[in-house]
Order: structure tokens, then C-alpha cells, then sequence
């Protein structure tokens, strides 16, 4: 196992098996877009804006983030037709958003076709204890987390790629960085810590002990991880990508600030060349209005990232 | 020895933990001066658009020509067997860019959207010849291509059967008719051109290395054919030191 890193995170379970749908498969689309960036559209246009710019995948929704906090209400999936349309109309993986929880919305979202679904904290959730059983499902999923237990968590409920939450529709970095580095900070403590006291690492991480285990022998996450929520400049997607992750979304960071078309260019091109300083400042440079942030020592901002465990 | 990758998006990573399995050297190429200090390079799969407006950006598309028309091998992997192609179909609109080079026609996302992607086990009988094994080799494609037609000089290495009721592709141009008395046809999906090699689907996902060696020795046959005199100049796969370069750890490969 050692030498060859090859690992079989279900050994090919009975309930992967009859959807004909094997984990590496759901995985495989995720590790394909590595090193990219997915980016919130509300429509056909946007989406094209994306595609042309370069984005890897495109999150189709109603609103972005920033409008779900300014206009409050209940968020939930789109509309499939405007998900159908935007599936037309762009040739790269198109991504939805189903409530916490909403299982009828992922079978929905399947049944359209599109190519991966986010289990999001953005969207109002629908049940407060328990995400939806990502096994039943042949579409992959990807969801949130904060820290390497909730990560491991969702694995374990057939999540095949993690984002971190962040703090969805702020435009600032902070919790992004909170949760990448809580990740990361964990799986180092995990690589030096001896095997006899794994057993109580997985006990206060609230995650299955064979999870944390593999990920110890890793030294990651066993899937494709996305940093998410608060990215609004190509500086802060690069910090993401130092810091570890293996791509970037980007909600309202872009349909939000003054010139999309530019920014979401210079974010993926960030994204690419994220270790090289010069190379950032050069698309960096006159990009325009960044979105609004929102500071978040502000107490009566709602946190997106405390809806679900 | 050192193999570059093409590293602007996709499994980049992947392929180069396939060719450290190897104790070959695999180094990312980001820019077109990098093309240089390699004698090989592999494109690797991702989002093909992406990839093109990334090379687009950085005006790497000349270089890239340029390395194929050298003679240097190629390997291009579900996006990478998208820009090889002289043409390809399906494309976003406005078309993309192509490096081009393979005598064949592509068809972008053959074989679907994500919930058609899967797993296969298919008869590769050229590279069962050449590197031993299994008959058969795991292929998974994940919103992969497929070869629809090939120039005389392209050699077919495997191809993968489709129901015949599917509808394949047709527009003003090129007409793809099934026959209804066939019962299954076959769709292409691993070329061979002289120095260029293009698979639909993703060895770097398998822990089956024999892609990546088959495509080693075709390099060192190249490298070979084109200095005979000084074969000393090659340096045997075992010997190629990994450097200080500590690996970064990678994905685990699933079965």
C-alpha cells in the first residue's frame, strides 16, 4: 500500500455496486478539475462569461450567495430549467446546489444530468440532522466542511469531493482560511501522532475511525478538496491554493465586483500559477471593483458555515 | 530522463505520482520556455476549454506545435487527446484552440455528461504485446472523448463498443449513419501516430502503470532512432535519480 497509494475507500460496497456508479468514477470527475475554478452563474450569459474566462465547472443558482444574505428568505434549488438552459448552453461540467438534507432535490438534479451536485449551506437547510445518504445516488457530490472531521463525515456519506465553507456571500477570506488551515493543521497532527492514539484522535473528531486512519497514511484528505466562501480577488484564491487546497470556487466574488469577464480570467489564471508571485501581479493588475465585503466581527451577520455539523 | 507535464489544470498531479511509480521524473510545464528542458511531454486530462484559455493566455499554443512538429512524443490523455486532434467536434461555442498533429476527428464528450461516465475493462492488445499483463486494462472515462475517424497513418490501439442505437453525432458537415443490422459498433479510444500517443480514457487514475512505461520506451525508441550512434546518452528508468524534491502527497488511486 505503501508504494503504490492504492486504497479502496468503500472495497467496492454493495450499495456503490448496483448503482454501476463506482466511487472512482465520482472521484474521477473531481480530480479532472483540480487546479480549476468553479464559479456561481445565475444565468446563460454569465455562464458563457465563464466558460470564455476559463472557469473549469459552473455552479448554476438563483441567486449567488450575496443576494441570498442581502434578501434573506429561503433559499432553495433553482429552477431546473434555468439549470437545463445553462447545461446547453456551456460545454463544461455544470454543478447544483440541493438543500442540506433535500434528497428529492439531488433526485431531481440527477435526473437532469448535470455533473455533480453541492449539498450546500448556502441553500435553507431541510433537515437539521442529517445529510443526505450520498450512496444512493449516482451523481458525485461535494459539501462543506469547516474541519477534517465534518470532511470525514461527509465522506463517509458518499461525499466524493469536499469544499470548505468558508463564509459564503462575504467576500472576505477569513473563515475560508479558518477552515483550510483547521483541515490542514489536523492531518499534520494526524501524520505525527502515533498510531495507538488514533482510536481517540477519530473519538474526538466525531469521524470514522477508517477515514481518519487513511488520511493519516495519506497525509490528505482522501478526496479532491476545494476551498469555497469568501474568495473575491486573485490573491485570495492563490492563498488557497499555497495553502494546500487542490482548487477554488468562487460565488459572488465575480458577478458581484465591477468587471466579471476580467476578474474571473485573472482568478483562474491565479489559480494556475498560484507560486508565482510575478505571474499575480501581472493579472492582478486593473481588475476594477472588487465586491463589497462584509466584516464579519459583526455579530448580527448570519453564519452559513454553523447550519449543519 | 524527465517527462514534462502539461500543468495548467487537471491531473497533472496524477500523472506525475504514475511516473514516480516509475522512478521516472515527471516535471509540471507551465510555460512555453519550460517546453524545452524536456525530452517528452504528457497532456494530461482536465477541462479541455480550460486548458485551451489557459494556453491561449500565455501564448503557449506555438511552443506546443513546435514540440510536436519536432518529433519530441506526446501523450495526450482525454483533454490532451482532445488537443492533439487535427479536428474535433462538439466543441463550446466559438470553437477552441488545438495544438493538432493526430489524423483524427474527436469528438468532445462522446460519451456524455458525468452520470454516463464509467469504468471498463478493455482489450489492449498492442500494449498487452509490449508490456505484458493483463489482456485487458481498466479504462475509466470520465466525460471522455472518443475517436470518431482517423487518418491512414494512425495506428488503433484500443476501441470500446457503443449500442448501435445510440445517435452519434451528425451535423451539416459530417454524418455519422448506424446501420441497424450491426449489433454493436466500436468507437476508438487509443491512437498511435509516429511520435504521438492519445488515450479517451485516464491510465493516470489506475494503478496499472503500462501506459505510462509503454510511453517511456516509445520516448527512448524516438530518442534512439534519432541519435543511433550515442544510445549511451540514454539513461535506464531505474537509475534516474528523484532529486532531493520531496513528493507532495497525492490522492489515493481507487478501485
Amino acid at each position: 500500500m505503501e508504494g503504490t497509494g492504492v486504497v479502496a475507500v468503500y472495497g467496492n460496497g454493495a450499495i456503490t455496486e448496483a448503482k454501476k456508479s463506482p466511487f472512482s468514477v465520482k472521484v474521477g470527475l473531481a480530480q479532472m478539475l483540480r487546479g480549476g475554478v468553479i464559479m456561481d452563474v445565475v444565468n446563460v450569459e454569465q455562464a458563457r462569461i465563464a466558460e470564455e474566462a476559463g472557469a473549469c465547472a459552473v455552479m448554476a443558482l438563483e441567486r449567488v450567495p450575496a443576494d441570498i444574505r442581502a434578501q434573506g428568505g429561503v433559499a432553495r434549488m433553482s429552477d431546473p430549467q434555468m439549470i437545463k438552459d445553462i447545461k446547453q448552453a456551456v460545454t463544461i461540467p455544470v454543478m447544483a446546489k440541493a438543500r442540506i438534507g433535500h434528497f428529492v432535490e439531488a433526485q431531481i438534479l440527477e435526473a437532469i444530468g448535470i455533473d455533480y451536485i453541492d449539498e450546500s449551506e448556502v441553500l435553507t437547510l431541510a433537515d437539521e440532522d442529517h445529510h443526505i445518504n450520498k450512496h444512493n445516488f449516482r451523481i458525485p457530490f461535494v459539501c462543506g466542511c469547516r474541519n477534517l472531521g465534518e470532511a470525514l463525515r461527509r465522506i463517509r456519506e458518499g461525499a466524493a469531493m469536499i469544499r470548505t465553507k468558508g463564509e459564503a456571500g462575504t467576500g472576505n477570506i477569513i473563515e475560508a482560511v479558518r477552515h483550510v488551515r483547521s483541515v490542514m493543521g489536523d492531518i499534520r497532527v494526524l501524520r505525527n501522532m502515533d498510531d495507538d492514539e488514533v482510536f481517540t484522535f477519530a473519538k474526538k473528531l466525531a469521524a470514522p475511525y477508517d477515514l481518519v486512519m487513511q488520511t493519516k497514511q495519506l497525509g490528505r484528505l482522501p478526496v479532491v478538496q476545494f476551498a469555497a466562501g469568501g474568495v473575491a480577488t486573485p490573491a485570495d484564491a492563490a492563498l488557497m491554493m499555497q495553502l494546500g487546497c487542490d482548487g477554488v470556487f468562487v460565488g459572488s466574488g465575480i458577478f458581484k465586483s465591477g468587471d466579471p469577464a476580467r476578474r474571473a480570467r485573472a482568478i483562474v489564471q491565479a489559480v494556475t500559477h498560484y507560486s508565482d508571485p510575478e505571474m499575480l501581479v501581472e493579472v492582478s493588475c486593473g481588475l476594477g471593483e472588487a465586491m463589497v465585503g462584509i466584516n464579519l466581527n459583526d455579530e448580527k451577520v448570519e453564519r452559513f458555515a454553523n447550519r449543519s455539523e | 530522463m524527465t517527462v514534462g507535464v502539461l500543468a495548467l489544470q487537471g491531473s497533472f498531479n496524477e500523472h506525475i505520482a504514475a511516473l514516480r511509480r516509475l522512478g521516472v521524473q515527471g516535471v509540471e510545464i507551465r510555460k512555453a520556455d519550460q517546453l524545452l528542458t524536456v525530452s517528452s511531454l504528457i497532456i494530461p486530462g482536465g477541462e479541455s476549454t480550460t486548458m485551451a484559455k489557459l494556453a491561449e493566455y500565455h501564448n503557449l499554443f506555438p511552443a506546443l506545435r513546435e514540440f510536436v512538429k519536432t518529433g519530441k512524443p506526446v501523450w495526450g490523455t482525454c483533454a490532451g487527446l482532445i488537443f492533439l486532434a487535427d479536428r474535433a467536434v462538439g466543441q463550446k461555442e466559438g470553437g477552441q484552440e488545438l495544438v493538432g498533429g493526430l489524423d483524427c476527428t474527436v469528438h468532445r464528450n462522446y460519451f456524455g455528461s458525468q452520470i454516463q461516465s464509467f469504468e471498463a475493462d478493455i482489450s489492449v492488445p498492442q500494449l498487452t504485446s509490449k508490456e505484458g499483463g493483463p489482456e485487458t486494462f481498466r479504462g475509466v472515462f470520465i466525460r471522455a472523448p472518443a475517436v470518431l475517424d482517423v487518418g491512414p497513418d494512425v495506428e488503433v490501439l484500443a476501441d470500446y463498443p457503443v449500442p448501435s442505437n445510440k445517435v452519434l453525432y451528425s451535423s451539416s458537415t459530417v454524418q455519422i449513419q448506424e446501420e441497424d443490422a450491426l449489433p454493436e459498433t466500436r468507437v476508438i479510444v487509443a491512437v498511435k501516430q509516429r511520435n504521438l500517443l492519445a488515450t479517451a480514457f485516464h491510465p493516470e487514475l489506475t494503478a496499472d502503470t503500462r501506459w505510462h512505461s509503454y510511453f517511456i520506451k516509445m520516448t527512448k525508441e524516438l530518442e534512439q532512432g534519432a541519435s543511433s550512434s550515442s544510445s549511451s546518452t540514454i539513461v535506464s528508468v531505474g537509475e534516474t535519480s528523484l532529486g532531493p524534491e520531496q513528493a507532495k502527497p497525492d490522492l489515493p488511486i481507487f478501485q
